[in-house]
């Protein structure tokens, strides 16, 4: 069995001991040692009943941490009497509205995530973030005592549990854990617990992302932009999957942002050659994510995709306003360039790579900036 | 999420508000000051938001390449220089509002009299790694 198979265990073993009485905080530290101990122990044994092998030393991991903790006599009660009830709602989605409750603030909430309903243990999300493990250790017992008071069968909001699985995705920095390929596999198995048009939008539009990864950087890590990318390295199995993913949810009728971002993303994967792409598309899918978000970011998006549609003057045009929108500088300079006026596009590449927030978005920006100057 | 640094200077900050010398402190108000900075390091471990913090010694050298099968140029410490750095800080927070809480509650640490210092800490985002969605 492989780890991620293991790991997709977890929801429903917290699950189980969480109906059995344990409270939260206690079955996820029960799981989680029942995790280590199924890798050190399943190599040279595999169990024919993984769930059930798991669910049993958790259990005793429970008692025994209850049974030593004499200061809390109260939990004694629990021992012996663990009817187990029928889950009301599928375990694994509590769960999933559980670490991402409101209340806890999006790092937390991301941590607690990859932990309970992830399975991955601390010095692995640590190392992901690059983080001491103490501190992450500190930071997910925190979030825990956070949510200890919420009840596990509360119903909760989907679009929360979106946002932390997006930053996985998103944000998630790259080391020996895949964090691209775990937050699909934790948008799949949410997938699976619960139909929703915006779950499957997310679904989509990471797996419309996660096909392009290969041609997205240099082997040396430096970024390579959409038009310059080699589209023979996209992953047209991803790409299928995630269009297919998309048309049925677009068929519901109840569009979402991460449906229109997915189109977009779409119409991207779409275009054999960069100059194939359908911009007149694209923009019209930005008017259906200016009017869902409102959010300036996916305005300046918006003006970059009316450059390609209408030219550099409609999309100088639509930048009006967006001055404070970061990546603005960016934006400004190749369509000044577009534009033809190659001696302001330089500075602002060199000025938007002043104010760049990440390596890689600098060194693409200083090379354009000096591509410029002693062209 | 997102790591800051905070630097603390021996040189090249603005002056303080309690701007007296550590040599001139009392034994007390030393002990207090290197206590405050423990507990806001502990502090901040407890919340999840510690990654690094290390001090430095004054004294330091510059060194350059001096060509091929050449050993490195050693040269320094410049009286002259204007900016000194004493140690840091690395935190790793939700938000720049945070950062700068934090900075601030750092910069209350006491000094001479048992009085916050208002040290001017140096504060600077870490270039972190691009977004996967960016369009």
């Amino acid at each position: 069995m492989n780890e991620a198979l293991l790991r997709g265990l977890t929801p429903g073993v917290i699950g189980v001991l969480v109906r059995r009485g344990a409270d939260f905080a206690a079955a996820e530290d029960a799981v989680q040692d029942a995790l280590l101990e199924a890798v050190r122990a399943w190599a040279a044994d595999p169990p024919r009943d993984p769930k059930g092998w798991l669910i049993t030393v958790a259990w005793n991991r429970f008692l025994d941490a209850t049974r030593a903790n004499t200061a809390r006599r109260r939990r004694e009660d629990l021992v012996e009497p663990a009817p187990e009830s029928t889950p009301a709602v599928d375990d694994t989605l509590q769960l999933y509205f559980l670490c991402a409750h409101p209340s806890l603030t999006p790092s937390s909430a991301v941590a607690l995530t990859l932990r309970a309903v992830g399975g991955l243990t601390t010095r692995q999300i640590a190392q992901a973030y690059l983080v001491p493990e103490a501190t992450m250790a500190q930071r997910i017992s925190r979030a825990k005592r956070t949510v200890s008071t919420v009840r596990f069968d509360q119903p909760g909001d989907v679009a929360t549990v979106l946002r932390v699985l997006y930053l996985v995705f998103n944000e998630g920095y790259s080391g020996d854990i895949d964090l691209a390929a775990e937050a699909i596999r934790l948008v799949r198995q949410l997938a699976a617990a619960i139909d929703h048009p915006e779950v499957a939008g997310l679904l989509a539009l990471m797996l419309l992302h996660h096909a392009r990864r290969p041609s997205r950087t240099t082997p040396d890590g430096s970024l390579v932009p959409l038009a310059a990318q080699d589209r023979e390295l996209w992953d047209t199995h991803l790409i299928a999957e995630g269009v297919a993913i998309l048309q049925a949810a677009l068929a519901r009728d109840q569009l979402g942002e991460f449906q229109a971002q997915a189109a977009i993303a779409a119409l991207h994967a779409d275009a054999l050659a960069a100059e194939e792409t359908d911009w007149v598309q694209i923009v019209e899918w930005y008017d259906e994510l200016v009017r869902l978000t409102n959010s300036p970011v996916v305005r300046l998006n918006r003006a970059v995709a009316v450059g390609e549609a209408d030219g550099a003057r409609a999309g100088l045009a639509a930048l009006v306003g967006l001055e404070s929108v970061p990546r603005y500088l960016a934006v400004a300079a190749y369509l000044h360039e577009r534009d033809g006026d190659a001696e302001l596009a330089a500075r602002l590449y060199a000025e938007a790579a002043a104010k760049a927030s990440n390596l890689a978005e600098r060194d693409y920006l200083v090379r354009q900036a000096a591509r410029l100057n002693s062209g | 999420m997102a790591k800051y640094l905070l630097l603390k200077h021996y040189r090249g900050a603005p002056a303080p508000a309690n701007d007296v010398p550590m040599d001139q402190w009392t034994q007390e108000e030393i002990t207090a000051h290197v206590q405050y900075m423990s507990d806001f390091a502990d502090r901040l471990e407890k919340t999840g938001e510690f990654v690094d913090g290390q001090a430095l010694a004054p004294e330091g050298t510059f060194v350059r390449y001096d060509g091929e099968g050449r050993p490195p140029v050693t040269d320094g410490p410049f009286a002259e220089t204007k900016d000194l750095i004493a140690g840091w800080m690395v935190i790793d927070v939700d938000s720049y509002e945070r950062a700068v809480e934090l900075a601030g509650e750092l910069s209350a640490a006491p000094g001479a009299g048992g009085e916050p210092i208002h040290e001017w800490l140096e504060l600077r985002p870490f270039l972190a790694h691009p977004p996967t969605i960016t369009e």
